[in-house]
């Protein structure tokens, strides 16, 4: 006879406001098989927990039915208070009253009576309950960054010199993602390559880091502390090994004018080449797209000059397996580009640029040296306008967020601008500043006040040329929205940070789960920044919203924080919620037919052939077998099965069907 | 199928020239074309400042009519008429209610069957397609496409054409011959209803319209608006009072220029009555 003692959770008000818990916990007294039953404020607190406890101890209790939030945020604390009385953590269920029931309802008799039946299924589920015990499965003490960022160099490092293997993959020929774009760094203005470069080097150099640039997730399997994962090296038509990095070839080759992605399109590179000069690794790769070689068939022209004879034509793409504990995704973020803005052109003029391509024409390592020149001319421009908000902040373009990055790289560029060009004038467009940060608000005031940069608070609402210039319609909102035109040189859209291309690609792989704009999600928005909804995997840096780089480097240490915890245990715990075979006594064995549907049907292949023999080692039977290690508790097989002969402990068939009877009170 | 046409209050006064040329090229491909019986005025601005029922009724009450003669299709060609009827439509499709109000109101049956076409998607769908050949005149010059407020916007809700950098009277006008320009002011506002309060300002909002133009050297100004037109036409005396000198492009409806390349009489598309003197 079932023992089960019921706990009508208030959560506060959250609960109580709306349902009448003290009625509810009488009626679950009266239900057969209950000993107890009692409600109470916070049962999560301590005092709470304690209730519970005594209760198990005091009564003999066999069941537990606590009815209270939702289980993803509670069931761990009861049952651990159930496992700390001696209960089966698993001998413990929860009503949801408040997610399912409170929150979502009306106060009112039949709001209680709908959280009387949720109480009800679950104390008639928990008679069938079995003691369950926890999964134990190793853990591969290896990490798999995704990303060659500073948020992916940082969580790289960082694993690394906690002892751990890192193995990091980069999707382009070098690290260093946008970070090495960037001229100067806000609020310090420091070089912004100065600081990078020595950590790109140390990644190249770490006795603990295996680096593949050019290289991208192919696909990944297994869970947390057992990933599998398929990296696929693209060619990059190069021996390494041989290669010194001379860069002969890159001066020799004959496609010289393919607009090159790290200046932004704002300059040219060769077909084969090395994407910047402090790009690590320093080798060349060989674009096949652009290259002669590749689309006409003819050329080879690097391969004569190659002085240790590295070029490989006829290298192929190479699909490497690894398998590892952990991964922290660090794909970064995109910008939009002009194309985007029909009211400033749709991209049309070469004088209307991004932030990015601001960066490139600071740079000293950019198309100009350095020098601040527009992209058409090449003249200087004397009055250069900067547009924030760029698509950012408006519903109407679909981004309604805050890219939150640029009012402080405006204020760095406008600042810039003006150290470079004495007798310039520039104009910042804003809707408000947002310089919340360490030495930011500080920052922005130096641009308005010590360097003279006109900020108008207001939107721009067209841009068009005339005559050689740019004109900048826009409003004043602090002078009664007058009406400004401003005959510009030189216009910079600070354009919406968006998620990268292929993010929800990418996420679908992961099984990872990603925001509306594309953005991966984190686990809890407050608690959880860094984890994901998957065990095991973890965000760091702009992928997961934009992000500056003290945020994108603290988010990737916190990172690496998480995978250092996990790897410091030898083995980890997994709920035993997994799928089962039955077997019963002889003859019969199991009532599985051993048709293996089910074999195809698991996403996991968790489900193997079992041959059962008899003592002369003849087979009687095959059936199927579910490997523990493997099974993800998804229940797929369960659906597939004919014989209904696959359940999934804690959810058996038997278990269901008294949930759906006790909920129309056939009990 | 008959074409249903609102031509609306313009149409009928300050802007003949205009509905004399829709007809007119409507005529040259064999479309029919029938009025809707007892139609009233859209409402216009005034309405829509002042009433929220009234600004939908007036319009349903169109549409109503046009149901009720079993036609199909109609066909707008004031911008402003095209963008309030259009408006209605979609209010109405939304709010069931107010649906019910508005019957009420008007007395009169309303399911939203009427499909609306303003004058370029009737263009594009009933002569252009049938255009080979027909041009006889091509409208050789240089031409600033002017769009308006109306003709694109809400884009929400018509739906129509890029409503930044709209293109489409800017390919039909290549279908003529003609060599539309790249500028700045085809969707900036020619000051609409102030023509009569505050014809300053229309000066200097038209003005800006026009020296854009004028600096691109268009050679005449293609519009499909009756309030525009009149703003850009006979306005001209306050704009070159603006701009201090005399600016004399003319400004033509785009059926004008379509019946002009397909051969048309000049009297028969009215262009006769513009204020500044049509000489292309
Ligand atoms: C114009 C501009 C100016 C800025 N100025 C400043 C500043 O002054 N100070 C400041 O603090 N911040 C600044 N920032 C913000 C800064 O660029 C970001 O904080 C930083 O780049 C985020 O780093 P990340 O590693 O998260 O992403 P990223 O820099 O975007 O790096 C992501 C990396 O992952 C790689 N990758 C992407 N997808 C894949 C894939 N599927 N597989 C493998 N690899 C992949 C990319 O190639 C890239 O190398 C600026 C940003 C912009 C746009
Ligand atoms: S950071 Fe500033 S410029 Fe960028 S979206 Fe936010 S408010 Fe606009």
């Amino acid at each position: 006879m079932s023992k089960i003692g019921v706990f009508v959770c208030h959560c506060g008000e959250n609960i109580s406001a709306t349902v009448d818990c003290a009625k509810v916990a009488e009626t679950a007294s009266k239900y057969d098989g209950v000993a107890f039953s009692v409600d109470y404020k916070y049962m999560c607190s301590d005092p709470g927990q304690s209730l519970i406890k005594s209760a198990i101890a005091e009564k003999g209790l066999t069941g537990v039915v606590v009815a209270a939030c939702s289980p993803r945020m509670h069931e761990p604390t009861f049952r651990k208070a159930c496992a700390e009385a001696g209960l089966n953590p698993y001998m413990c269920e929860m009503a949801n009253l408040r997610e399912h029931c409170s929150w979502v309802h009306e106060k009112g008799e039949a709001t209680t009576e709908k959280a009387t039946d949720l109480v009800r299924i679950l104390v008639e589920k928990v008679k069938y309950n079995q003691s369950l015990n926890e999964i134990r499965v190793p853990v591969t003490k290896t990490a798999l960054v995704i990303g060659g960022g500073i948020a992916g160099i940082q969580a790289s490092l960082d694993i690394a010199n906690t002892g751990h293997k890192v193995i990091l993959i980069e999707k382009d020929p070098s690290i260093g993602g946008h970070m090495s774009q960037l001229s100067e760094t806000f609020p310090t203005l420091d070089c912004s390559q100065c600081i990078l470069t020595p950590r790109m080097v140390e990644v190249a150099q770490h006795p603990n880091i295996t680096l593949y640039t050019y290289a991208e997730l192919e696909s990944l399997e297994g869970f947390i502390g057992n990933f599998k994962a398929k990296i696929r090296r693209k060619s990059k038509s190069l021996d390494e090994k041989l290669c010194t990095g001379c860069g002969l070839c890159t001066t020799k080759c004959p496609t010289k004018k393919i607009p090159s992605e790290f200046n932004e399109g704002l300059g040219n590179r060769p077909a084969i080449y090395v994407p910047f000069p402090q790009a690590v690794p320093n080798k060349p790769v060989i674009d096949r797209i652009h290259c002669t070689y590749y689309t006409k068939g003819k050329c080879r022209i690097c391969e004569k000059v190659c002085p240790t004879q590295a070029i490989r034509f006829d290298q192929e793409d190479q699909i490497v397996e690894v398998e590892v504990g952990a991964l922290v995704i660090a794909t970064g973020f995109n910008i939009k580009q002009t194309d985007f803005f029909p009211e400033y052109g749709y991209g049309k003029y070469p004088d209307v640029i991004t932030g990015l391509q601001f960066e490139r024409l600071a740079s000293a390592s950019g198309p100009t040296l350095g020098e601040i020149r527009r992209p058409s001319d090449g003249k200087i421009p004397e009055k250069i306008v900067f547009l924030a908000c760029a698509g950012s902040r408006d519903p109407a373009k679909g981004i309604p967020y805050c890219s939150k990055i640029c009012c402080m790289y405006i204020a760095k560029h406008a600042m810039l601008y003006q150290h470079k060009v004495h007798s310039g004038k520039s104009y910042v467009f804003y809707m408000d500043i947002r310089a919340g940060g360490k030495m930011y608000e500080e920052f922005v005031r130096r641009a308005i006040e010590d360097d003279g940069v006109n900020y108008i608070r207001g939107r721009v609402s067209k841009i068009y040329e005339k005559n050689g210039k740019l004109i900048v319609n826009g409003a004043d909102t602090l002078l009664g929205a007058m009406p400004i035109e401003i005959e510009a040189d030189m216009v910079v859209l600070a354009t919406a940070g968006i998620a990268n291309d292929g993010a929800e690609e990418l996420a679908q792989k992961l099984h990872i789960s990603y925001d509306p704009y594309r953005f991966f999600a984190e686990a809890h928005p407050k608690l959880k920044p860094v984890e994901t909804n998957t065990a095991g995997i973890f965000l760091a840096g702009a992928c997961q919203a934009p992000r500056d780089i003290p945020e994108s480097v603290s988010m990737a240490s916190g990172a690496a924080v998480k995978v250092a915890c996990l790897f410091s245990q030898d083995e980890l715990t997994r709920e035993p919620i997994i799928a089962v075979v039955n077997r019963q006594a002889p003859p019969a064995y199991s009532s599985c037919v051993g048709c293996f549907l089910c074999v195809s049907a698991c996403p996991y292949q968790a489900i193997e052939k079992e041959e059962i023999r008899n003592r002369n080692g003849e087979l009687i039977k095959s059936i199927a077998k579910v490997n523990p290690g493997l099974c993800q508790g998804c229940g797929t097989c369960v659906a597939f099965c004919r014989t209904k002969s696959i359940d999934i402990q804690g959810y058996t068939h038997e278990q269901m069907y008294t949930e759906v009877l006790a909920l129309l009170n056939e009990y | 199928m008959t074409l249903g046409f609102y031509p609306g209050c313009s149409l009928k006064g300050s802007s003949r020239e205009y509905a004399e040329s829709v007809l007119a090229v409507a005529k040259a491909f064999d479309v029919e074309i029938e009025e809707i019986t007892d139609w009233n005025c859209c409402g216009a601005t005034a309405a829509h400042n002042l009433n929220k029922e009234l600004s939908l009724a007036l319009p349903a009450r169109i549409l109503s009519l046009a149901e009720k003669q079993g036609l199909k299709e109609i066909v707008v060609p004031c911008a402003a008429c095209y963008s309030r009827l259009t408006v209605t439509k979609h209010e109405l499709s939304k709010d069931p209610l107010l649906k019910a109000t508005v019957i009420e109101a008007n007395g009169l049956d309303y399911s939203g069957s009427v499909s609306i076409l303003n004058i370029i998607q009737m263009l594009d769908k009933y002569i252009t397609p049938n255009l080979g050949g027909r041009v006889v005149k091509p409208f050789d010059h240089k031409v600033a496409c002017y769009y308006g407020c109306l003709l694109v916007r809400p884009h929400e809700i018509l739906k129509f054409d890029r409503e930044e950098d709209p293109q489409s009277m800017d390919i039909l006008m290549l279908k003529t011959g003609a060599t539309p320009i790249d500028w700045a002011y085809k969707t900036e506002c020619c000051g609409a209803g102030l023509s009569v309060s505050r014809t300053s300002s229309v000066g200097r909002l038209s003005g800006k319209i026009i020296e854009d133009a004028k600096d691109r050297g268009a050679e005449a100004v293609i519009v499909a608006c009756p309030m525009c037109h009149s703003n850009l036409d006979m306005r001209r005396d306050a704009i070159n009072t603006f701009l201090g000198e005399k600016v004399d492009i003319p400004v033509l409806y785009i059926t004008q220029a379509l019946g002009l390349a397909l051969g048309i009489d000049r009297k028969k598309l009215g262009l006769q009555r513009h204020f500044v003197k049509v000489t292309v």
